[in-house]
């Protein structure tokens, strides 16, 4: 099928896949790219929220042509009980600026786009094309591909695994474990279709303006996970996620889950009348920093989702996958140009880039939140959004109860629920793991 | 809270466009007389319900309208009880929005 040879394959069109393609290709190195989809995007699935300035760093003028839906401008967190959400909301017009922080994306229209660029940079795409096996020599190194096409083995200098958080080829050669059920979840989600002047009412928003609410809460059955609502131009997207250890033994059907978090009276009104045009499951690794695989290796780099790269906390994914693409990308030019060869040590240029970087800094502060979360998801997704809920009512229902009556009842209704020690372990624990 | 009738998952994957691959499931179950918990999980936790319980007590898959995600994979795939691979290249789920 292909006879030449390649500097680098890069497989996966997705956000790190195309960044490391462009990165490369736009230095001048010969580049394949390889995509199972029937386009790229077509297997990618994100909420999505885009960060500008991990893209400004690889496509300055992104702006100009690429497919946004729009400019995030307030963000809603809500903590939710069954009937009721407490609310925590910031809205700025700092964010209607020039060159706006964040946006909104449908992936499936954003990645043919980035892969537009990365073929106008030089890129060579296949795309219909599983990668099977990766080519791997006696001592371990990584030689190259081979895939579904007729014709057998492609080879390069190195390999970039962006083959996304449930990629086959690198635990299947051992580079590293597949991902374990507490530090994946599951996300589902739909996109509901409104005319755009219906969603700008319902949110009070005009022009490209955009709002985000994140929710957590009873929600999520007690489960670790957290639940999104994100306007696009002429559609919501809509889903809610929780780790599969959790799935595995509530036995709750992520679907269920979602449809009760539509029939929520904080969030039926805002998409009523909609129509549903897509249903889509995607993994998010949710491991944080102690999760982190091998990163690089004899003649490959893994980035992206497949090194479970991802910001649980900050529910950011994408700019990290860009940003580990990017970077990876840097790394292998840097060594072609110097002539050297794409062994694990030189590659460890790729590990020290992300070290220095937000990535890797991000990754670390939160080390100890996933544990964390997971092992009191009871206390924080099923107990406090309740005992919040009720001390809200508290605070505004007016019936002539005298109010230090009412903060007491409050004040015993956390104690009873968590005891006194419980609230001062949890407090202390979650500052811990913030810090 | 507002009852949620049981959702047909299948009224959802209908909005989806698959390219299914005749005769080539992508996962396998091996053959088992009694299913494990975690394999017995997927018939409520698999996102579009491609794992049903039979008669016999065992669990079968169908995987058309598969998404994908890789959630039975991860249960599953470690303990030996699930063979799972990308569809061929074109083949599968294709999202249209993602």
């Amino acid at each position: 099928m292909i006879d030449e040879r390649f500097d680098a394959i890069v497989i996966g069109a997705g956000m790190a896949g195309n960044a490391a393609a462009y990165t490369m290709a736009s230095r001048g190195l010969k580049v394949l790219q390889l995509e199972r989809g029937e386009y790229p995007g077509s297997k990618n699935v994100q909420g999505a929220i885009m960060y500008a300035s991990m893209l400004e760093k690889i496509i300055p003028d992104f702006r100009e042509d690429a497919p946004l839906e729009r400019h995030i401008i307030e963000q809603r967190f809500w903590m939710m009980d069954d009937r009721s959400h407490t609310g925590m909301q910031y809205r700025s017009d700092d964010f209607n600026e020039d060159k706006p922080n964040r946006y909104t994306i449908v992936r499936a229209q954003f990645d043919k786009w980035f892969s537009r660029k990365c073929r106008e940079v030089g890129v060579t795409l296949l795309t219909e094309t599983t990668v099977t096996d990766l080519l791997v020599d006696s001592t371990g190194k990584v030689l190259g591909v081979k895939t579904d096409r007729k014709g057998g083995a492609i080879q390069a200098d190195v390999v970039v695994l962006a083959e996304g958080v449930n990629g086959l080829l690198g635990t299947r050669a051992g580079l590293r474990e597949p991902p374990k059920p507490e530090n994946v979840a599951l996300a589902v989600k739909e996109m509901h279709f409104l005319p755009a002047e219906t969603i700008e009412s319902r949110f009070n928003i005009k022009g490209d303006e955009g709002v985000v609410v994140e929710a957590a809460g009873t929600i999520t059955k007690g489960m670790t996970g957290l639940a999104f609502l994100y306007t696009n131009k002429e559609s919501i997207s809509l889903g809610i996620g929780c780790l599969i250890s959790d799935f595995a033994e509530t036995r709750e059907s992520p679907y269920t889950l979602l449809e009760t978090f539509k029939a929520h009276p904080s969030i039926a009104p805002l998409i009523a009348g909609s129509e549903v045009k897509e249903y889509a499951a995607h993994m998010i690794p949710e491991g944080g920093y102690k999760a982190i695989p091998q990163l690089h290796g004899d003649g490959w780099v893994v980035v992206g989702d497949a090194a479970q790269l991802n910001n649980a906390i900050h529910r950011e994914g994408s700019n990290l996958a860009m940003t580990s693409g990017r970077l990876a990308g840097e790394a292998i030019h840097r060594l072609k140009a110097g002539r050297q060869p794409m062994t694990k040590e030189n590659l460890k240029l790729y590990k020290e880039l992300l070290d220095e970087s937000f990535v890797m800094k991000d990754l670390k502060k939160y080390k100890d939140m996933p544990a964390l979360l997971h092992t009191n998801s009871a206390n924080f997704f099923q107990s406090y959004p309740q005992l919040i809920s009720r001390a809200a009512q508290n605070f505004l229902r007016v019936d002539g109860t005298p109010k230090i009556d009412m903060e007491k009842k409050t004040t015993r209704s956390f104690i009873e629920k968590r005891s006194r020690i419980g609230l001062i372990s949890d407090a202390v624990k979650l500052a811990f793991a913030w810090r | 809270m507002t009852t949620v009738t049981e959702m047909r998952v299948e009224d959802k994957l209908y909005q989806n466009r698959y390219l299914v691959d005749a005769g080539r499931p992508h996962i396998r179950i091996l053959p088992h007389d009694k299913p494990s918990a975690a394999l017995l999980s997927l018939t409520r936790v698999c996102p579009a319900k491609c794992y049903e319980e039979n008669d016999k007590g065992q669990v079968e898959i169908t995987p058309d309208g598969c998404m994908e995600c890789g959630t039975c994979r991860v249960l599953c795939e470690a303990s030996g009880e699930i063979e799972w691979n990308y569809p061929r290249g074109g083949y599968g789920v294709l999202f249209k929005f993602g």
